[in-house]
């Protein structure tokens, strides 16, 4: 594979198949311990569902720790702390099957791997990696993040939480509630912020048992039920000073870069929840009988199971795309002798697609869990079939690791700040419009699969540059200001992302031969994009119309119109194809397992 | 203890629909995922037990493809120390008679106290190949097995027959012994153990390596020729009893009895 792609580049440019990972690359120990994993979640966690519901006492826990014993806690820790220390492909796949039975285990699971454990793997000095990362690597203590408060939600440095040194200097005495804390029940091991004399936003590992620590009763929530979430009170909590985590005042580099790696995971065990429903959905329709026939059979059955197998594979390509990105920028700060801080500096360079992963991925599976309720009828909406769940435990995709409207504005934001820092060539890229439109004129559109799609795709590369170029020279740094554009803008860069994922994913697979699956990912991803180009069409045509007038709108919208020239093709043949494939492996088809 | 572990590449039927191709005899295998044959599972955890409880060495032994090595490494995963696999496409492998010979011809020069292996495999369901195996390795063989016990130069295992009853039998060793599910409860490879397996020996061989002449395993060899796979069509068949009540009892009982159900 060849150089590194900077996040965010690859709105600039075409991308080559070779340089992206996808779930055909996986080796023998990503396959191995994929089917460690799932056995698991199938055989262990599964049986014990209405038990995690219902909360049962140490039903969680317990699981916790068998699944440590296994090292499925531990991916992200060193070796030398009792970790695996794998790459981030395998972390990956752990976190997208720990998804597959539903959001309490892999709310509680990624609350402790992630949030919870990342911090002190990251930012902790040696002794703190001595003293906790052997017991959370096995699940021996189970860790919490208590990031949000009462008046500190998305605005999460508004922190009220004060920090005060005692008299003696031993000890931290922090005052403070911290709500919506999953994991607080059973926590040991907190990690939380305050702000050390009200001003210096800083990081603390609270042990659970400290004087002055208390957890609220449970939340009564939506979904995830199994999961638990409380409200910490720490009140003259006495925190010794050899537990502040980094550096007086840096709490928001903990903070913010751990949120990178959440968000990328995030979108995993949406994968996971997606494939599901896959699962469960196409067993059931293809025994439930109506008409005389397995409901499977109608036409429009067959487009709602191809729409789902669609963004299943969609999500499974960018999160392992973005996996391999990351693992390639870790060997790389690795290799010139980087520490574990530098690690979790490095990952927010990919910070853009993190974001994407969140946000794409939490709507998909959204979208795929409706669909689960909607194609079990009646069935659906009661609690007697998984789909019911699924629904309810999806929608907190949506709006926890930063609700996807902050995702959104974080997409452009970023892109944009990194434009003028000069780490991405935006500003030529927008230059050369003009060319590239000039070139298009003569351009033919090729009639053939991926030809024809990779025309589609770099257009649409485009036109973002259009709409978001325009955008940028109109309002300047007042463009954080027009929510509406950034969001418009960011749907757009998701769509993009999402689309070439699945084509580089397709020509690879293609490239190893001509197959029954190699026409179906082609057949998948020629479906999105085909459908994709009429929608980016109205976003820009909608951003234009926000930012510019006159002769200055109308020039851009005959730059749109030439971008946005297709040709419609029958979807619906294609996809009644995918559905039969799903309805045949009776699951997401392309499982690699 | 050396034991000797086989083991096979199945694919799992239990989930996707089954389709046999044009030829008719064989199965359009594109939608199944493979793994290891569930009873072999067992018999796996088994041997690693054995080894946990009296020390010594566990070797596994596969026919199959280049993508079974997964598979293998698994088994090397939860505690197996070495494999060979075996992969020729001369080996006339829906006779068990032929899969025996290889497996049999593959083991003759190892020292060996145990072989175990699954009763019987998901794909064609023959359960003849452990007992084919002691018999060209000229051992003693239990089969059915749903508990092992390791004794001074012996092994006594409890045989799982009809309606529930065991039987208990002794065997001087070296033997055979073929696995029925549910002996033990097979465990998940740990990640570290995976990541152990990696570096473990895992050694290719053909025919030719094992010195076994093809034209006495191939399809020329064997007694048996598979003529057609098809799928059992769906049958139901409902009969309705008329009558009062007492004279539908009557019917009903009678039926069950002839039936053999009661």
């Amino acid at each position: 594979m060849s150089e590194l792609i900077k996040g965010g580049a690859y709105l600039l440019g075409p991308v080559e198949e070779n340089t992206v990972f996808t779930p055909e690359d996986f080796d023998d120990m990503h396959l191995m311990v994929k089917r460690t994993c799932y056995d698991f979640m199938k055989n262990s966690v599964e049986p014990k569902i209405d038990e995690i519901e219902a909360m049962a006492e140490g039903v969680m826990t317990g699981l916790l720790r068998e699944a440590g014993e296994l090292g499925l806690l531990s991916s992200d820790i060193p070796e030398e702390y009792g970790g695996e220390e794998a790459d981030k492909i395998t972390t990956n796949i752990i976190a997208e099957c720990a998804s597959l039975t539903g959001g309490s285990f892999a709310t509680a699971f990624g609350a402790h791997t992630g949030i919870g454990t990342l911090p002190i793997v990251f930012f902790g000095n040696e002794e703190q990696k001595k003293k906790y990362l052997p017991g959370l690597a096995t699940g021996e203590k189970i860790a919490s993040y208590a990031l949000t408060e009462p008046e500190a939600g998305s605005d999460a440095l508004n922190c009220k939480t004060k920090a005060v040194l005692s008299d003696d200097g031993k000890y931290y005495i922090l005052n403070g509630a911290k709500q919506y804390i999953t994991n607080a029940s059973w926590a040991d091991v907190i990690v939380t912020y305050a702000k050390i004399d009200g001003e210096r936003f800083t990081a603390f590992i609270v042990d659970a048992d400290t004087e002055g620590v208390s957890i609220d009763p449970e939340e009564k929530k939506m979904g995830i039920k199994g999961s638990s979430t409380c409200s910490v009170i720490l009140e003259n909590a006495k925190v010794p000073v050899e537990n502040m985590l980094w550096e007086e005042g840096k709490g928001h580099q903990v903070a913010f870069n751990i949120l990178n790696i959440g968000r990328f995971k995030l979108g995993a065990g949406c994968v996971g929840g997606s494939k599901a429903v896959l699962e469960f959905a196409s067993e059931y329709v293809q025994q439930r009988v109506q008409f005389n026939q397995p409901i499977a059979k109608f036409n429009l059955m067959k487009n709602k199971f191809a729409n789902m197998a669609i963004l299943t594979y969609l999500q499974e390509s960018m999160v392992y795309r973005i996996a391999g990105m990351i693992d390639k920028k870790l060997d790389e700060v690795k290799d010139s002798g980087g520490d574990l801080s530098d690690i979790a500096k490095a990952i927010h360079e990919y910070a853009i697609e993190c974001s994407i992963s969140k946000v794409f991925c939490s709507e998909c599976m959204d979208k795929i869990a409706d669909e689960g309720v909607q194609v079990f009828g009646g069935y659906g909406y009661g609690q007697e079939y998984p789909a019911e769940r699924s629904y309810r435990d999806s929608r907190i995709n949506r709006i926890f690791e930063g609700t996807n409207e902050i995702n959104r504005m974080l997409i452009p934001g970023t892109l944009l700040r990194k434009a003028m820092k000069n780490e991405v060539p935006f500003m030529e890229a927008v230059m050369g419009l003009g060319g590239t439109l000039k070139q298009l004129k003569d351009a033919e559109m090729p009639q053939e699969s991926p030809e024809r799609e990779e025309f589609y795709l770099n257009n649409m590369k485009t036109l973002f540059l259009l709409a978001a170029g325009n955008a940028a020279q109109k309002f300047g740094e007042d463009l954080t200001h027009e929510q509406e554009v950034l969001c418009r803008l960011a749907d757009m860069a998701m769509e993009i992302f999402a689309a070439e994922s699945g084509l580089l994913r397709a020509k690879k697979i293609l490239a190893q031969g001509e197959s029954e699956e190699s026409k179906l990912v082609m057949d998948m991803t020629s479906c999105f994009i085909h459908e994709m180009v009429p929608k980016m069409e109205n976003w820009a045509k909608e951003v234009i119309a926000g930012t510019l007038e006159g002769e200055e709108a109308g020039k851009a919208y005959s730059g749109i119109r030439m971008l946005t020239k297709y040709e419609p093709i029958n979807t619906y043949a294609p996809k009644r194809n995918i559905a039969e494939a799903v309805y045949d492996a009776k699951k997401y088809f392309i499982d690699r397992i | 203890m050396k034991s000797i572990v086989c083991i096979k590449y199945v694919p799992d039927t239990s989930e996707a629909e089954v389709k046999v191709n044009p030829d008719g005899k064989t199965v359009d295998d594109s939608r199944f995922s493979f793994d290891i044959n569930d009873a072999d599972n067992y018999a796996v955890e088994e041997s690693v037990l054995i080894k946990e409880d009296k020390g010594g060495e566990v070797d596994v032994l596969s026919i199959g493809p280049k993508q079974s090595e997964v598979m293998i490494r698994m088994a090397m995963a939860k505690g197996c120390d070495r494999a060979v696999r075996v992969e020729d496409d001369r080996i006339a492998d829906h006779d068990p008679l032929m899969v025996a010979k290889v497996l049999a011809g593959a083991i003759k020069d190892k020292e060996f106290d145990l072989i175990l292996t699954g009763c019987w495999a998901d794909d064609y369901g023959h359960m003849s190949t452990g007992v084919a195996l002691a018999e060209y390795l000229g051992v003693n063989h239990a089969s059915m097995v749903k508990k092992v016990e390791v004794l001074d130069g012996k092994v006594r295992a409890h045989r799982e027959l009809e309606g529930g009853l065991m039987e208990v039998v002794e065997l001087e060793l070296p033997a055979v012994l073929t696995i029925q599910t549910g002996i033990n409860e097979p465990r998940y490879a740990p990640i570290r153990g995976i990541r152990q397996a990696q570096k473990k020996e895992l050694n290719v061989v053909s025919l030719d390596d094992l010195g076994i002449d093809p034209a006495e395993v191939g399809s020329e060899a064997s007694q048996v020729v598979l003529e057609n796979l098809y799928i059992p069509e769906v049958e139901s068949a409902a009969e309705f009893i008329e009558g009062e009540p007492d004279e539908k009892a009557d019917k009903l009982a009678s039926i069950l009895v002839k039936g053999g159900l009661v």
